[in-house]
């Protein structure tokens, strides 16, 4: 126990016993510990461990059932279920950055750094640690370089730090920076406001950055925001996404995220922007960052997967509220995303109850409540 | 406080307040054909969506607060006004069990009866559905289960047991022509069995079809589902029951509300339940949401180019006015969003 109020969940089976299962056909029980943890695979084969709960009447037993669905929904798919749904997605943890720096209340550099070796601890493969940017536009990140300095590097983890020009780059280089990330928009009045430059401006920038990244060997994602929509312009047209996706993907980043900063979203939306953008960039350089202020991430992610996508941002607990739509959320969050692509059967090498331990973490330190929905479903507050 | 935005205050109507929001619009123009040799898994969305707004019923039965019976009332006047065709009013059950919808009666007979709409209560049993009729229903539902477990802790008798209550309210209903709806909860999972296999889901609906409800509503009631379950209890049910007689009710519990109801849209379900503001928690997570939020499917369905014939700001305007009475904050995204302070 957590001793935090979260009921830790029944832990998941492993294949072997998903095939035993299988061939039993028997239904899920829950009240004796039949069922055994699969932590991270993608780190190499999973330690096993039981869990096993103590008899309870229903209506406990049934409030602590979170994640037995993840097994039931973990058996083989069918090929035609499955149809073009990637085998494995990666999952590209954004909490320690996108999401703390959209958080109100700033948080020691400790529990960042706390927070971080948790997020690594769970199997995720990249973990954004830190923005290089001027404390004076982004004081929650005024300790960058102590917290890249101060984390503990998992070997086969990433920590991109976010470098908004050649002085950041230098600065996150210095610090130990091995890969780093740079932020684009495909609207002019986004980037204006933002970084007070039209997005050709920009560009020039971040070529400075990639020419000393190139010459470094480091490597440089790349993000577009606004792609389905922009607080100041409102609608953005695909074409215009694609146009600086190409860009940015010609200039050397070796993927592009793309971001639905504001959340507005939908399955149709999505769908037309990927349509433009995968004629000028291969699907398998793309990557989805879907926002949920308006309640549509994991359908818009959904239809970013059938297109071929495998490469999702999220955010732990969902941290990170809108800035452009007051007490409304942003990022989605991570735990619910591993809920999902775990139910269709996709491997993402996270361990989902570390995930959630993490989430319940940060909460804490921010004294706020989680964005999670499974978290939310899970915890017996 | 709370999430009244401080426009109103002003006197400025919601319309006008939420015309601002750029997002909130009429349903966008539907997304371009796909180009051949194109083969994404996105097949077509049906051109329509029959929204089934289960707020006054499934929602505020699962509120902890009782709701007044006038507010009751005007919410299902607002509702009636946003373009809704189908809204669940309320619930002719025992109020010993049910102590929110004891007030069923006066709420059947008091609220106004839009054209063109229909009001659907639940009738658990014979001696439910005759008070629904003497209180005007014309149109009632049955809740069926694909757990046994669920059924005895529900309502105390196995599926076999149930399905024979529950041939009994057909058989009475139709000989009053009063169409029926037949509700399968636990489609996707059940609190207390784990994993429901997709054929049970299949054979209960196929009964409840074959006793003559006009539509099976499957229930996704403890919200664990995601589309890959979906899509397996749907390829089950699909092959008993003809798609146009499914609709999906799913519950947000655990967030997938909205992908699950997408792949449902996507294999062909053409009708929707969902609730104003996201009503109703779950009575099997603390603290965890319940039904997914009308307005968020409605957003979603208009960004899709889908017709459902509902205005999403009325329903926005109904929900605000249920959560102000309920002293809560909306569980629509949507809401959240777009009430600015």
């Amino acid at each position: 126990m957590l001793g935090l109020g979260l009921t830790l969940p029944r832990p998941l089976p492993t294949s072997a016993e998903l095939t035993v299962a299988n061939e039993a056909a028997a239904p899920a029980r829950g009240s004796c510990g039949t069922w055994v943890t699969c932590s991270a695979a993608g780190r190499g084969e999973g330690h096993v461990t039981r869990g096993r709960l103590s008899r309870e009447r229903p209506k406990m037993v049934a409030a602590k059932r979170a994640l037995p669905w993840l097994a039931a929904s973990l058996r083989p798919i069918s090929s035609t279920a499955a149809g073009s749904l990637p085998k494995q997605v990666k999952i590209v943890e954004v909490g320690p950055r996108d999401g703390l720096q959209n958080e109100k209340n700033i948080v020691p550099t400790q529990v960042k750094i706390s927070l971080i070796n948790m997020l690594s601890e769970t199997g995720l493969p990249v973990i954004e640690a830190t923005s290089f940017v001027s404390p004076k536009w982004v004081p929650q990140m005024a300790d960058h370089t102590e917290v890249l300095q101060g984390i503990q590097k998992f070997p086969g983890v990433s920590y991109p730090v976010l470098t908004p020009n050649l002085k950041g780059f230098q600065a996150a280089v210095a610090a130990g920076a091995k890969e780093v990330s740079i932020f684009g928009a495909a609207s002019e009045l986004f980037t204006k406001k933002n970084i007070n430059c039209s997005i050709e401006e920009s560009l020039q920038r971040f070529s400075e950055v990639m020419h000393a990244a190139g010459a470094a060997g480091i490597a440089v994602r790349g993000y577009v925001s606004c792609v389905l929509g922009c607080p100041y312009e409102g609608k953005i047209a695909p074409a215009k996404v694609a146009e600086v996706s190409k860009k940015m993907y010609s200039m050397g980043c070796y993927e592009i995220s793309l971001g639905d900063t504001i959340g507005v979203g939908t399955p149709g939306s999505m769908k037309e922007m990927l349509s433009a953008v995968m004629k000028e960039v291969p699907v398998g350089a793309l990557a989805v960052h879907c926002h949920d202020t308006y309640g549509q991430a994991l359908a818009n992610t959904l239809v970013a997967l059938q297109m071929g996508v495998s490469v999702v941002d999220s955010s732990v607990a969902g941290l990170g509220g809108c800035p452009y739509a007051q007490g409304a959320s942003g990022n989605v969050a991570t735990e619910d995303l591993v809920y999902m692509l775990h139910g269709l059967g996709i491997h993402t090498g996270v361990d989902l109850q570390k995930l959630m331990e993490a989430g319940v973490f940060i909460c804490k330190a921010l004294n706020r409540r989680t964005s999670s929905k499974v978290v939310q479903a899970s915890s017996r507050l | 406080m709370g999430t009244v935005p401080s426009a109103l205050k002003h006197c400025l109507s919601y319309q006008h307040l939420l015309k601002e929001q750029l997002w909130i619009g009429e349903p966008a123009a539907p997304p371009p054909a796909l180009h051949p040799g194109q083969e994404f898994q996105i097949s077509g969305f049906p051109d329509y969506v029959k929204i089934v707004e289960v707020g006054p019923r499934d929602g505020l039965q699962n509120e902890k607060v009782t709701v007044p019976t006038d507010i009751k009332i005007e919410l299902i006047n607002r509702l009636s006004k946003a373009g809704l065709s189908v809204i669940e009013a309320t619930s002719f059950v025992s109020s010993k069990w049910v102590p929110q919808m004891a007030d069923h009666t006066e709420v059947m007979r008091r609220i106004e009866r839009h054209p063109g709409v229909q009001y659907p209560v639940l009738t658990p049993n014979l001696q439910g559905f005759h008070s629904a009729i003497a209180a005007g229903a014309t149109e009632v539902s049955v809740f069926g289960a694909a757990s046994e477990s669920f059924n005895k802790m529900n309502i105390n008798c196995s599926i076999e047991e149930s399905i024979e209550k529950f041939e009994e309210v057909t058989k009475s209903a139709q000989n009053m022509n009063i169409p029926v709806r037949g509700y399968v909860s636990c489609a996707l999972g059940c609190p207390y069995e784990g994993n429901i296999i997709p054929a049970k889901v299949a054979e209960v609906s196929k009964q409840l079809y074959s006793m003559g409800c006009y539509e099976i509503s499957l229930g996704d009631t403890i919200g664990v589902g995601t589309p890959g379950s979906m899509k397996r209890m749907l390829e089950a049910v699909m092959k008993e029951i003809p798609v146009s007689a499914l609709a999906v009710h799913c519950h947000d519990t655990y967030g997938q509300a909205l992908a699950n109801i997408l792949t449902a849209l996507q294999m062909g379900v053409g009708v929707v339940d969902s609730a104003v503001a996201g009503l109703g928690g779950c009575p099997y997570a603390k603290g965890a949401t319940g039904n997914v939020a009308t307005e968020d499917v409605l957003y979603m369905l208009n960004g899709l180019g889908i017709n459902t014939g509902v205005n999403l700001y009325k329903v926005m305007e109904a929900g605000n006015f249920i959560c102000t009475a309920l002293n809560k904050k909306t569980n629509s995204k949507v809401a959240q969003a777009s009430f600015n302070v």
